[in-house]
């Protein structure tokens, strides 16, 4: 491919994004949050083009010119109109669009498929705006003061600070809402620590606090326990926390645990009454999808989320069930600002959610299956 | 024997007792008349079977197992040469698991040449399978001798079954890859037993793009056919199935004529692919991984291929301007292609020179082949029309399975 050759290294936003920074969470919609999100989303095309060779040549395989960046940011075409690169690049290669030297922070994630492992480099910048709008979205369900904050896992899990797994990420990337923050498992054996949280609760009587984790060592470990103990006499009173948790259904549907009944039986188990969970993901933290009052996941103006048909990646219509694409203005140090997830789900609806927030709202439905082909080659799975 | 094990083997066709006495069996004369008699009985019982109809996997073998295919086998690997040759005694097969008729292959293989089989065949539960039993519970009443010669099992991933019947064969056939290959050489064979073992492959199609553009309409149909059965009715994904389609312009046309031709001839298969092409939600993913890699990999140019219109993810091709060795490692399935043209044959030296290498599925004329084959590659061990990449052959990936599956008596 010849025309439309991308400029390497002379990489200058026509946008400013710490302007873009400025904006409230949810208070664009329709036209003009398409506008101001393709403008980024193309000048971030611009800086990875530029600066990956390996993104700049996936681009070149799509046929995506210079000139089809140009009507992106131009309003012709939308960011729905650049390529999206699956999750699961992250695991086979490293792509980065900084020098290493210029790498704060590692982020590593399970994520889809088992064993491989992604990674996700982060530069100053980057990490800065990742904790920005991860603030704004959480406070617009917190409040912008402080709380109290109780973490459901264990210290461990953020003990290395170079190498963040999704749960440590999570873990400190949340612990900025917090204050007084106590871990209430032990590292040892994930066990409540029944002093720890009763001294912490004590300490905070009457005031309103903030718990955090992942949907299920919270099931597991913090809601089977309270349940444990209550039988025993012993019960907390936490109605007025603000739960938080994220990190997937998957293990928990194995139980037959859904959204509603998690909800029901946390407030039963200590009367917790406003729980949030949310859609993100170690490759575009920061940019998470809150769960409102009326159990919708948003999309801020900061990112978006769109449902493409399995079939040939055609944008679904709302109530129409696909692969979910995500899309994040934030990432400058790595190619993330549009990955293809394997998770399926539906948009709910745009701008209209009951809840007030402008942008779109939609439902995580699971994850895509593994394929059943036919071949000699046989997935031999071992005898345990 | 440990004790309880037996338990673990499910007998589909035959029992403990016939496994037991089976090493005592003596090898018998290979393409006997009685073998050609039985292969035939299975044949009828195939064909006329209406179940069978629907799957044109089934009516293939009925097809080969027929009494004027099996003279012909007879007459070109019997050996007349003063010797005598026989079944080497028991051959142990493990078929591969997601193909559901190529354990017959295996066992009818094995059997033609005389010997005794146990085979291990798949635990999806097949409907060919069970019309194939099927065809050998009604044969085997006319054959009754032929019931110790034969047992079907079905077993998990025991090393103890592995174990058994790997001590008690004189020929070990593994199919299903190099996983499987390592996994069952964890058992040992006797001192004098011997092995196949069909490994990881990959193949390609070569086609002559002025012989393919020079086609009239309803070859062209029939070529899009053949090319669906050798890729997509196995999920792209059998060793025989081409991973890239090489385009060789030997007219020395303008590139842009032989698109032309490229797209014709994608279209052609996209109408079947379209019409019967039963597609996973996942593999547009995996398909769209593989090409990014791919992309992301190669410095030297990677284009997207020109298809029809209205083509989703169902095909999904990508045009690579040099073929590395490291091609191979961005194959993929369920119609994922790599599309080369080239001038000159030779350009396929250097893939080829890869004992991965297993089937050239050609269009054309065979010896515009020769000069790569004379190169003298490490790979290719067969070179079929196109439409013909899964026929079975006695001479499979390299392998005389008659000389393999006998011994010679020298007189």
């Amino acid at each position: 491919m010849t025309q439309g050759k991308y400029n390497i290294g002379n990489w200058k936003s026509i946008m400013d994004y710490d302007e873009y920074l400025t904006l409230k969470p949810y208070e664009q919609g329709g036209q003009e949050k398409r506008r101001l999100l393709s403008r980024r989303i193309s000048d971030l095309v611009c800086l990875h083009a530029g600066r990956c060779p390996e993104y700049r040549r996936m681009l070149e395989v799509d046929g995506f010119t210079k000139e089809k960046n140009d009507m992106v940011a131009g309003g012709k075409l939308s960011y729905e109109d650049v390529p999206f690169l699956p999750v699961r690049l992250f695991k086979e290669l490293s792509l980065k669009s900084v020098d290493q030297d210029e790498v704060v922070k590692t982020m590593t994630s399970s994520g889809t498929t088992g064993q491989a492992v992604s990674r996700i480099y982060l530069d100053r910048t980057t990490s800065m705006n990742q904790q920005k709008v991860l603030a704004k979205i959480v406070s617009d369900f917190t409040g912008a003061s402080r709380m109290p904050m109780l973490i459901i896992d264990c210290p461990s899990v953020v003990k290395d600070r170079r190498m963040f797994s999704a749960r440590g990420a999570g873990i400190l990337g949340f612990s900025i809402f917090g204050r007084d923050k106590v871990y209430a498992l032990r590292d040892a054996d994930m066990g409540l620590d029944v002093e720890t949280v009763e001294a912490f609760l004590q300490k905070h009587q009457g005031e309103k606090i903030l718990l955090f984790g992942f949907t299920f060592m919270i099931w597991q470990y913090f809601y089977k326990e309270l349940v444990r103990l209550k039988e025993q006499g012993i019960s907390f009173d936490l109605s007025e926390g603000i739960l938080i948790h994220g990190g997937g259904w998957k293990k928990l549907a194995n139980e037959a645990v859904s959204a509603e009944e998690f909800k029901r039986a946390l407030a039963e188990a200590c009367g917790i009454a406003r729980v949030h969970d949310y859609y993100g993901m170690a490759e575009q933290t920061g940019c998470i999808y809150m769960e409102c009052e009326c159990g919708h996941l948003h999309a801020s103006v900061f990112s978006d989320v769109i449902v493409r048909n399995p079939k040939d990646f055609s944008v679904c219509g709302t109530g129409e069930e696909g692969i979910l694409e995500v899309i994040s203005s934030i990432p400058e140090s790595y190619p993330g600002h549009c990955l293809l997830t394997e998770d399926i789900g539906v948009i709910l609806g745009e701008d209209d959610c009951p809840c007030g927030r402008k942008g779109k709202y939609f439902k995580v439905n699971g994850r895509l299956k593994n394929a059943e082909i036919r071949g000699c080659s046989d997935t031999y799975e071992m005898k345990r | 024997m440990g004790k309880g094990m037996e338990n673990s083997i499910k007998y589909v066709l035959g029992s403990e007792e016939i496994l037991e006495a089976m090493s005592g069996l003596a090898g018998r004369e290979p393409f006997s008349e009685e073998l050609l008699g039985f292969c035939g009985e299975v044949s009828k019982e195939l064909m006329k079977t209406p179940a069978g109809k629907n799957y044109p996997d089934i009516v293939t073998l009925g097809f080969w197992l027929r009494r004027g295919s099996t003279e012909k086998l007879r007459k070109r690997f019997l050996v007349e040469d003063g010797n005598i040759h026989m079944g080497r005694g028991v051959v142990f097969h493990v078929a591969p698991s997601n193909v559901p008729v190529n354990f017959a292959y295996s066992l009818f293989a094995g059997l033609l040449c005389g010997n005794a089989n146990v085979v291990r065949i798949p635990s999806r539960d097949f409907q060919q399978i069970r019309i194939i039993v099927d065809a050998l519970e009604k044969a085997l009443r006319e054959y009754p001798n032929m019931r110790s010669y034969l047992c079907l099992v079905r077993y998990g991933h025991e090393k103890e079954v592995n174990d058994r019947l790997s001590a008690m064969c004189d020929v070990r056939i593994i199919w299903g890859g190099d996983a499987v290959v390592a996994e069952i050489r964890k058992s040992s064979l006797k001192p004098r037993a011997s092995e196949i073992t069909f490994a990881d492959r990959f193949s390609l199609a070569v086609i002559d793009a002025a012989k393919y553009a020079s086609s009239d309409g309803q070859e062209k149909r029939k070529i899009a056919r053949a090319f669906y059965n050798d890729t997509y009715l196995t999920d792209q994904n059998a060793c025989t199935s081409p991973r890239i389609i090489v385009w060789l312009n030997t007219a020395r046309n303008k590139r842009e004529e032989v698109a032309a031709t490229r797209e014709e001839f994608w279209k052609g298969l996209w109408e079947i692919v379209e019409a019967e092409y039963t597609f996973q939600d996942i593999q547009g993913v995996n398909k769209l991984t593989k090409k990014y890699l791919l992309a992301a990999d190669a410095e030297t140019g990677v284009s997207r291929s020109r298809l029809p219109d209205g083509v989703d993810n169902r095909l999904v091709c990508v045009e690579i301007d040099r073929v590395e060795k490291k091609a191979a490692g961005y194959f993929d399935n369920a119609g994922f292609f790599l599309e080369y043209v080239t001038e000159d044959v030779l350009n396929l030296a250097e893939l080829c020179n890869d004992d991965r290498c297993q089937t050239i599925g050609y269009l054309g004329a065979k010896e515009m082949l020769l000069p790569l084959i004379k190169a003298g590659v490490r790979g290719i061990d067969r070179v079929v029309p196109v439409g013909h990449t899964m026929d079975f052959d006695l001479i499979w990936d390299g392998y005389n399975l008659a000389e393999r599956l006998t011994r010679v008596v020298s007189l």
